[in-house]
């Protein structure tokens, strides 16, 4: 499967009013396949939705982007000026559904509103007119309601919320949609639905990938094709979503899985333990594997940053595998 | 008197607001929590579970029903004895670990706070045991703990703290409104484990407020499911989860995604 | 500390700060490394231009307009901080008590805060003034005090009643705070920032209030403000002959101490209100 998006080498900062870097993203090389939902897992911290921005190219700062690339069909997207990737880029090829987006919409203005700005961001000539009715076929097809678009924010639920700005996000066909905690603050029916509009938005082909940000590995059991676990700004585990939550590798993934707490028969019997001790400061992460200062198994290796070794077509970054040939890389 | 529960509700209603704008948030509620039992209240956002919790804190005084400690009602209690002797037995850990330590105490400090509950104080030197004991008892490193302000501790161990600090006053019951839910999942479960065991070792009787099902299912005995101010379904765990009987659990259970249970969209 | 480094780099605060510095030390320590002459000592005649005995000139006094200037922006300095404290210590006491009582207590207190606010504070002033016969700088940094508390009282209480629903708060009540301790332990050091920022304002308030009275004829007896220098030079008809050193240099320091106190409120607005914070 052809690749549409890849990163490669992505150092991104963050800059502290007081001058210090914080590595939130530091030295993460990834594909997203076409087709696919690719799920970005770890603890609040570890690098994920700073991950999303730059992929979704709505980089501000104190956040930048130190060293790697975007690659879009073989361009770096990072290097495009500013207007360029407003225009042609940002929407229309990616398009971004931040965390929180559904609370941060603007209260004064009606959904319709909300669609034009958005299709005239791209195409200042094209009529309101155009716009809304482009808006209200594309609700249809996905089964909202077109009256959604003469409704003020406050009027919808938050599922609904959700849905609406899921659908205005991806007018523009983009190839892929990056999803940050899409449902993080939705009551579990709320938060079925919307998933269900993320599926549905890829089995009617409008976007040809999602990459799914989220801290709830039961979510991307049901949503996602291939999982990347981050840890402390790196990759640490990037495999098939069965590989990666029925048979983790790396002492960090099976930790993550390991603390998943569902009503399911069973679940009571077993002691849960989480991972003891907390990530790592991001402005000096420790040296070698970063999980190792928190890591069960840690032996005289950990201290050397470790290589992505390669288990039946997923990559581990952890010692332990140290007898696995090297992982292919994107 | 072992055998009567420790802690229950009786018709427990609040309205919020008056005339047009009413808003029954809890409605003719009735639970009961017997001594040593670990219970959870579940329910989404809205559904008044909250408003619960605070009653039964006596932070918030009901429109109508009752709340009773061992059979004595709070309003009886807060005559004859005043708040702080409820406060001694019933303790509360609070959703927020960032929010709910002063920024500008000491771990030592806040801790020490919870005697003003005590008519007599117990002299500095037991107070200070008791604080050690307490942070001991949930896994902290205690000579490191005591000068430490809130800013220098991550969300597990301000959550650690603040279950410290209601071990404090030696209480019977601890409510626990959303004790996790701002915490990661590694660090979670550590933080249950501890209220679990605190059951094991001390006897304390705790009551989950949750909207998160698989941890309600993991640490309770007897769940209570509340859905719109009302509870739809009680019964222990282990029933409700393997066989719902109300439609509003039914769908909540369906919604919920598992590892295990296809999730059909 | 942390928001302390902070606000040493943020260029507006630094600005306003070293600029207040600036002033402050010229109206301490001008009178003594500056001039060799007293507030009230004749060295010329009636608005005599600058020159090199009298830099700034002469007023209509023939008093030295350099010196005046260094003892004026003291006697402002102090009124404004006189009326910055009176006024933020009533405003706070009574927003936090609004704030933290609700019900009855509450509504009375903003009652009284809310029918003061619609009565023109100048009114007030000027009658107030008119009724106080010593009118030193004190008293007079005290009547302008009490007549600015209520916006601060508004501001505060809107701080307190969100405060109080924090869960720090609810805590405290479980472990038996009791409802005085909690004002002062669990709400008010919260809004340390807030009420500071509030003072800043209340102070360069008070330096205009003082300068609004005094020109009208109602400043402080046998001493020099900024007011006092306006309202003489007005008096005695110095725009009209010209003498643009009576009444340009203490006009020009009136702007410049509250522009540069406005500017630190507004540095520290940015570091407080993290969303104010310059994104590029």
């Amino acid at each position: 499967m052809p690749n549409v998006v890849e990163v490669e080498g992505l150092e991104a900062y963050y800059r502290t009013p007081a001058g210090d870097d914080i590595k939130a993203v530091d030295g993460v090389s990834l594909a997203v396949r076409e087709g696919e939902v690719l799920g970005i897992a770890g603890e609040s911290g570890c690098g994920k939705t700073t991950l999303a921005q730059v992929l979704g190219l709505t980089v501000q700062k104190p956040l930048y982007v130190r060293s790697g690339k975007v690659l879009l069909e073989g361009r770096n997207a990072l290097a495009l000026d500013r207007e360029t990737m407003r225009r042609e880029v940002r929407g229309k090829t990616i398009s971004t559904v931040p965390q929180g987006a559904m609370n941060s919409l603007n209260p004064t203005l009606r959904v319709r509103n909300l669609v034009i700005d958005v299709m005239r961001d791209h195409n200042p000539r094209i009529r309101r007119r155009e716009a809304v009715e482009r808006a209200r076929e594309r609700l249809d097809l996905l089964g909202l309601p077109p009256r959604v678009l003469e409704a003020y924010p406050h009027q919808l639920s938050g599922g609904m919320k959700q849905r609406v700005i899921t659908v205005v996000s991806t007018l523009l066909d983009p190839v892929l949609l990056i999803v940050d905690e899409p449902t993080s603050a939705l009551d579990v029916t709320s938060q079925k639905v919307a998933i269900k509009l993320l599926v549905d938005l890829l089995a009617k082909r409008i976007i040809r990938s999602i990459v799914f940000i989220t801290h709830e590995l039961p979510l991307l059991r049901h949503v996602a094709d291939r999982i990347a676990i981050m840890y402390a700004g790196r990759l640490v585990e990037v495999g098939a979503m069965e590989d990666i939550v029925f048979r983790p590798q790396h002492p960090y993934a099976e930790g993550l899985v390991g603390s998943v707490l569902v009503p399911e028969p069973g679940m009571k019997e077993r002691t849960v333990t989480g991972i003891p001790g907390r990530p790592p400061d991001m402005r000096r992460p420790p040296a070698g594997c970063r999980f190792a200062p928190r890591c069960p198994k840690r032996f005289d290796l950990c201290d050397r940053d470790p290589r992505p070794f390669g288990i039946d077509g997923r990559e581990v970054w952890c010692w332990l595998h140290r007898d696995q040939p090297n992982a292919e890389r994107p | 008197m072992s055998d009567g529960p420790i802690l229950a509700v009786e018709g427990l209603t609040r309205v919020f607001g008056s005339g047009r704008h009413a808003n029954l948030a809890v409605d003719r509620v009735d639970l009961a929590i017997r001594p040593g039992e670990v219970v959870a209240l579940i329910g989404e956002s809205g559904s008044g579970k909250t408003t619960v919790a605070r009653m039964l804190l006596g932070l918030l005084p009901p429109t109508e029903g009752t709340v009773r400690y061992r059979g004595v009602d709070l309003d009886t209690l807060r005559r004859r004895e005043g708040m702080r002797s409820y406060w001694r037995n019933v303790q509360a850990v609070f959703q927020d670990p960032f929010g709910s330590l002063n920024a500008f105490y000491s771990v030592r400090r806040c801790m020490l706070n919870a005697f003003k509950l005590f008519p007599r104080r117990p002299p500095r030197a037991e107070r200070i045991a008791r604080v050690r004991e307490a942070l001991d008892i949930v896994g902290l490193d205690v000579d490191d703990m005591l000068t430490k302000h809130p800013h220098q501790l991550s969300g597990g161990q301000r959550q650690r703290v603040m279950i410290a600090r209601a071990l404090v006053v030696q209480p019977g019951v601890l409510i626990a409104d959303e004790p996790t839910s701002m915490i990661d999942a590694s660090s979670r479960a550590a933080i249950l484990n501890i209220l679990l065991d605190l059951r094991t070792r001390l006897g304390l009787t705790v009551m989950f407020i949750t909207h998160d099902i698989g941890m309600a299912y993991y640490t309770s005995d007897r769940l209570f499911i509340m859905h719109l101010g009302r509870i739809v379904e009680e019964g222990p765990a282990d029933d409700i989860i393997r066989d719902p009987q109300h439609e509003y659990t039914k769908r909540l259970l369906a919604d919920v995604p598992t590892l295990s249970r296809e999730w059909i969209l | 500390m942390e928001l302390l480094r902070i606000l040493l780099r943020s260029n507006r605060f630094m600005a306003g700060f070293w600029i207040v510095t600036a002033v402050l030390a010229f109206a301490l320590l001008g009178p003594t490394l500056l001039t060799d002459v007293g507030p009230f000592q004749r060295v010329g005649g009636l608005f005599n231009p600058p020159s090199r005995d009298a830099l700034l000139g002469t007023d209509n006094f023939g008093r030295d307009v350099f010196t005046q200037l260094m003892y004026g922006t003291r006697t402002s300095l102090y009124i404004g901080l006189v009326a910055g404290f009176v006024a933020t210590f009533i405003g706070v006491t009574i927003g936090t008590l609004a704030g933290y009582a609700s019900g009855v207590i509450e509504e009375a207190l903003m009652g009284v805060t809310n029918v003061l606010i619609t009565i023109p504070p100048i009114v007030v002033l000027i009658l107030l003034s008119v009724a106080v016969d010593a009118r030193t700088a004190t008293t007079m940094g005290i009547i302008i005090g009490v007549t600015a508390w209520p916006w601060t009282a508004r501001a505060v209480r809107a701080q307190t009643s969100s405060l109080r629903t924090r869960e720090h708060v609810a805590i405290a009540r479980i472990s038996g705070v009791g409802s005085l301790e909690m004002m002062l332990v669990e709400i008010l050091p919260y809004m340390f920032s807030y009420i500071f920022m509030a003072f800043i304002l209340q102070l360069t308030g008070g330096i205009l209030a003082e300068a609004t009275l005094s020109m009208l004829g109602l400043g402080p007896f046998q001493t020099v403000s900024l007011g006092t220098l306006l309202h003489w030079s007005l008096l005695w008809e110095s725009v009209r002959v010209g003498a643009w050193w009576a009444f340009i240099p203490a006009t020009v320091f009136l702007s410049i101490t509250t522009f540069s106190l406005i500017l630190m409120n507004a540095g520290m607005d940015e570091i407080f209100n993290p969303t104010l914070r310059h994104t590029r």
